[in-house]
């Protein structure tokens, strides 16, 4: 047993993006030739394979959309019999509630995180109260037309 | 990947507590590396069953024998954590607690642990709004730039020799 086998993990791509579609995120690893498997379900999609391949990926699908795409680790592969729904019987499989309830706050986390970046770019000149700038007014009303 | 520190969240399998802590460039200890563990470990002779002789002892450092099995079984995958704590998240009030994060008294004792390991500790609410969201992410963003930057090697290089020693006793 002189071979190492390479760790192989999973990972949750969560997207909450309107420019980015689970589609569009599993054809770019598609077109990056990763030997990692994909799948692609309703909140976004499941990588699994090599931790250095997963990596990259992972790295690479977040740069389309970075404050609106989320990950996480996943302790099961995909497809595993003691999860997946197909040999369960059907109905949502154990932890999908949790993610169900975090998914619904992404936008506004999303939010928040281009806020921040926003304001590492830009240093805040007035502390004290001052008049709503116009750029600022056009965003809210974009938010609100987008919704 | 060199993280900065190994950042306890609360809850375990929080996506957006993981991805935040990953994202500012630290190492979030969650549930979901403890339970990839066992379910794809080798040494389990019937997977589905995930436990071990070994878990219900481990779980006796944290919880004593009249205490419920399932807060032992449960400290068996959480303990490890919490020993490699070296900042923590507390997020009360999340939105659902239940699956591998459902039972009450292993939360309890688990948040008493990691507040008396006297590690920095970032208590904040989970938001229900979008001036909470950027409260929360904003508070979550200063508390984990506020942390040490320097990174232990030895502890990295320790865990990577590791695997390979086990490996030769097979």
């Amino acid at each position: 047993m002189t071979e190492t086998k390479k760790e192989e993990i999973t990972k949750y791509i969560v997207i909450s993006s309107d420019k980015v579609l689970p589609s569009d995120a599993a054809m770019k690893i598609y077109e990056s030739e990763f030997p990692v498997t994909v799948k692609e379900t309703c909140f976004g999609l499941i990588v699994s394979g090599a931790k250095d391949d997963i990596q990259t990926v992972v790295e690479k699908i977040r740069q389309l959309d970075k404050n609106h795409i989320f990950v996480k680790d996943r302790g099961f592969p995909p497809g595993d019999e003691r999860r997946c729904r197909a040999s369960r019987g059907g109905g949502p499989r154990p932890g999908f509630h949790f993610l169900r309830e975090e998914v619904e706050l992404l936008p506004a986390i999303g939010a928040a995180l281009d806020e921040l970046e926003a304001k590492e770019h830009v240093t805040e000149k007035c502390k004290t109260k001052c008049r709503l700038k116009t750029s600022d007014l056009e965003k809210v009303i974009e938010e609100e037309l987008a919704r | 990947m060199s993280f900065l520190a190994k950042v306890f969240i609360y809850p375990l399998n929080s996506l957006i507590l993981a991805d935040l802590v990953e994202r500012f460039g630290h190492k979030p200890l969650t549930m979901m590396s403890q339970i990839r563990e066992k379910v794809t470990s080798l040494s389990l002779d019937s997977p589905p069953i995930n436990i071990t002789p070994e878990d219900p002892k481990l779980g006796l450092k944290y919880a004593a024998i009249e205490v419920p099995a399932g807060v032992r079984g449960r400290m068996a995958l959480i303990g490890p954590l919490i020993e490699q704590t070296e900042a923590a998240i507390i997020v009360e009030n999340p939105p659902t607690n239940f699956g591998c994060v459902g039972c009450n008294r292993t939360n309890e004792l688990t948040k008493y642990l990691v507040r008396s390991k006297g590690v920095p500790v970032l208590e904040v609410k989970y938001p229900e709004s979008n001036e909470e969201a950027r409260d929360f992410v904003h508070k979550i963003a200063a508390f984990l730039e506020s942390l040490p930057k320097e990174k232990p090697e030895e502890d990295e290089n320790a865990k990577e020799d590791q695997p390979t020693e086990k490996e030769d006793k097979r």
